[in-house]
């Protein structure tokens, strides 16, 4: 369970990105952030891990206090928490297995990783996930030598790897077609279900976030304003998140989807 | 590929792929590396009981060079500068004027082939030699002084702007010159409205890069008879005046510093 | 862009205003005269009698330098093999010492920006600023002549070159790729082997083999102040005036150039 409370960040710069922010998300339960852009969604996930340092408030993941913890004990909590990235973040002069493998960094030492001498039980695990996600075939290809889609499988595989509690997720289907992007939103809700994994995912497609998860929380202006069910999401709500604009495409363009896919 | 796990089917191993995939080639390369360097080492002829008297002596050198001394002989140093900056900017404007006509023939979307090949070899022969070998051969035919500097310079200039840039004309998007072409325009008009427009800005951080690259050079040709402040650096050290020497190689340094800022700083604004 | 009304009351369109046209009239006409000034300057410190005589003395000097003494071939093999291995090793030295200097000198990289990034900076800009053959000049009267000197000063001056061209890489590699290497918690010198390292490599080793393709050249003539190479016999073919070695001398620098100008490009190619 994650338990997020009096979340504040302000940057260098006087900004402030998010203001005394509280959210709890239990095991299994994949939540969406939607707002519009600089709402601060890619801060609060980078808050969560401190890859942001935030200014003030708690992060709680299972009982241990992120916010407290000094550099090593860190590094050892940011294994239990697997961020999948927009534009997939791959290191991509490496291979698809080196990618994955990078999963297991926190848990080997640095001779170890140097040589790429990762414990078999490791690369067992590794080619089971690539089987998973359909990829297995294409280990020793260099990652800038995949396609969207399956660059982002591997790093949702490389996330898996460290075998977290969470799931951080930012704007994972960014620069995917929308088929693509329908296969990796339903591949990461499949994989949460079957590992019991709580998932925090930022997206900015409203239609998307209201197909694949349980619970949507709206961001603006650094503020909570709206937390509940994917079928919450009336017009008036949307224009409290993003301003004023039509929504009844937006939502009816959802149910559409939602047919045809139950249609095919 | 290994098969996928089957029930009781070995643990499939991974192993990084290696940088050569012929197992033979690999070792073989290994090997010729490993040769390449034993026989470098174990020809050097280093005389270490030299080198070891050397830290001492780099020591005694090095307290030589304090404090610099400017003052002594500061009437050769301002002639060995003025001389250094005369011959910088003398040979960088008719290198870049000369640079200009032989870049235009070097690139191949331009020149016939004939024109191509000629301008080649001149980017080609003066690119090979280091400056030094060419102000030798300077120096023998107009004399010593910063004449056979200046010549050398402007020389490898070409050379240098050249072949740059027209690996830049080479490279320029052709929907543009094809649009300046299709108004019917002639050869120079070609160059003025569709090549010019798209090279010029590369084109003058080139020649602010060159004019610092020239000072730099300017201040070593001195050691072959070429003048400039490397003259005057060379006369300290024969003369043991280490302290002058010192002197004469942070004006260097400072001065470096500045074309080097200055040449960024342009070619930051005009990029 | 201007437009101005024409006293025939059309418009006229213009490139620049007047007074921007007289601007770059002035710079034009201040950039020559600093050129004639110049050459006003080295011409008073030319004896022009001599330079009217340059072609008799060109063709005087192309008649001594051919036919080429080829049979002093023999005493070039050992030079050369010390001027190849005084590039290469004077390289590796190199990048030994300016791998870490970029590493320190980079602003995403740096343990410490105010303190430390200031000194590495320093060490590359005075590297850079001295002539490799200065290098060889201080290290001749330091170690004594000879090539230890000439791989020293080889490595010297390089190590600034490396270290800039190299760090300017480190600034500009992706973070995003970084940030995912941290996220999985590995430590800094994992984040460093695994998220920085693979995007610099290309550039790392292209400005390797580029600054030996350089350095071979370089190593050629630091033999002139005596440290070590083929240069010390050009130095002394010059010194005795036997032009008929030094043709064969410019001869096989020529091919050792050529050839290690095709080989680094080579090499590039591969690893780019």
């Amino acid at each position: 369970m994650l338990e997020i409370s009096g979340l504040t960040k302000r940057y260098a710069t006087g900004d402030l990105a998010l203001t005394d922010v509280s959210l709890t998300v239990p095991d299994g339960q994949v939540m969406a952030l939607i707002g519009p852009s600089g709402a601060g969604k890619s801060t609060l996930i980078r808050c969560v891990n401190r890859l942001v340092e935030p200014t003030a408030g708690r992060v709680v993941l299972n009982g241990d206090d992120i916010t407290a913890l000094g550099p090593a004990a860190l590094r050892r909590a940011r294994r239990r928490m697997g961020m999948i990235f927009q534009e997939y973040a791959l290191v991509e002069r490496l291979s698809v297995m080196e990618n994955v493998l990078s999963g297991r960094l926190g848990y080997v030492g640095f001779w170890t990783s140097w040589f790429r001498r990762f414990p078999q039980k490791d690369v067992t695990e590794a080619f089971r996930l690539l089987e998973r996600v359909g990829l297995d075939h294409m280990v020793d290809k260099r990652a800038d030598a995949l396609s969207g889609g399956q660059r982002q499988r591997v790093g949702i595989v490389r996330a898996l790897m460290q075998n977290p509690e969470l799931l951080l997720v930012d704007e994972p289907t960014a620069s995917l077609d929308p088929k693509t992007s329908r296969q990796i939103m339903r591949l990461i809700v499949e994989l949460c279900a079957e590992r019991g994994l709580a998932a925090i995912i930022n997206i900015h497609d409203v239609a998307l976030a209201q197909s694949f998860a349980q619970r949507i929380v709206g961001l603006q202006g650094g503020r909570i304003v709206y937390d509940g069910p994917a079928d919450g999401l009336t017009p008036s709500v949307l224009t409290t998140i993003y301003g004023e604009e039509d929504w009844s495409k937006t939502i009816a363009a959802v149910e559409d989807d939602a047919e045809t896919e139950l249609a095919g | 590929m290994d098969a996928v796990a089957l029930p009781g089917a070995p643990m499939r191993r991974w192993r990084p792929k290696p940088l050569i995939d012929n197992a033979w080639t690999r070792y073989l390369v290994y090997l010729g590396a490993i040769l390449y360097a034993a026989l470098a080492f174990g020809t050097l002829e280093i005389n270490w009981a030299r080198a070891a008297e050397g830290f001492e002596r780099g020591a005694r050198f090095i307290a030589g060079f304090f404090p610099p001394d400017f003052i002594t002989k500061r009437q050769e140093i301002a002639e060995g500068l003025l001389e250094s900056i005369t011959m910088t900017v003398v040979s960088t404007a008719i290198g870049i004027i000369l640079a200009v006509p032989v870049a235009l023939g070097a690139a191949r979307n331009l020149a016939p082939l004939p024109i191509y090949l000629l301008c080649r070899a001149v980017i080609a022969l003066s690119r090979t030699f280091q400056e030094i070998i060419i102000a030798i051969v300077f120096v023998a035919m107009v004399g010593f002084g910063p004449l056979a500097g200046m010549l050398t310079l402007s020389f490898a200039t070409i050379g240098f702007m050249a072949k740059l840039l027209a690996e830049d004309i080479e490279e320029i998007e052709t929907s543009q010159a094809e649009a300046v072409r299709a108004t019917g325009a002639s050869w120079f008009q070609l160059l003025a409205w569709g090549i010019q427009p798209q090279v010029l800005p590369r084109f003058i951080g080139l020649s602010a890069y060159r004019l610092d690259i020239n000072f730099r050079e300017s201040a070593v040709l001195g050691l072959v008879g070429a003048g400039g402040i490397g003259d005057t650096l060379n006369n300290a050290f024969e003369r043991y005046e280490f302290d002058t020497a010192a002197a004469i190689m942070l004006i260097i340094i400072v001065i470096v510093m500045g074309c080097e800022y200055a040449s960024s700083w342009i070619r930051r604004k005009v990029q | 862009m201007p437009v101005a009304s024409t006293s025939s009351g059309q418009k006229a369109w213009m490139r620049r205003t007047t007074s921007g046209d007289l601007a770059v009239w002035a710079a034009w006409l201040a950039g020559v005269a600093i050129v004639v000034a110049s050459f006003e300057i080295i011409s008073q410190a030319t004896i022009w009698a001599f330079v009217w005589d340059a072609p008799t003395q060109g063709a005087d000097l192309i008649g001594r330098m051919f036919p080429p003494r080829w049979s002093y071939l023999d005493q070039l093999w050992k030079p050369m093999w010390d001027t190849i291995n005084m590039a290469t090793l004077g390289t590796g030295l190199a990048i030994l010492l300016g791998v870490p200097v970029a590493f320190l000198a980079a602003h995403n990289t740096t343990p410490s920006a105010l303190l430390v990034r200031p000194i590495a900076i320093f060490v590359i800009v005075a590297s850079r600023s001295i002539n490799s053959l200065i290098w060889a000049l201080l290290l001749v009267v330091v170690f004594g002549p000879g090539t230890l000197a000439g791989i020293l000063s080889i490595a010297l001056r390089s190590i600034g070159f490396i270290g800039k061209l190299l760090y300017e890489a480190i600034e500009e590699i992706d973070r995003t790729q970084v940030e995912a290497v941290t996220a999985t918690g590995a430590g800094r010198a994992q984040v460093l082997a695994w998220g920085i390292v693979p995007q610099i490599m290309p550039a790392f080793a292209g400005i390797a083999v580029f600054r030996w393709d350089i350095n071979i050249r370089e190593a050629t003539v630091l033999g002139l102040v005596g440290a070590g190479g083929i240069g010390m016999q050009l130095q002394a073919s010059i010194n005795v005036l036997a032009w008929p070695q030094v043709t064969v001398i410019f001869a096989l620098i020529l091919v050792t150039v050529v050839v290690s100008e095709w080989l680094s490009a080579r090499v590039r190619h591969a690893v780019i």
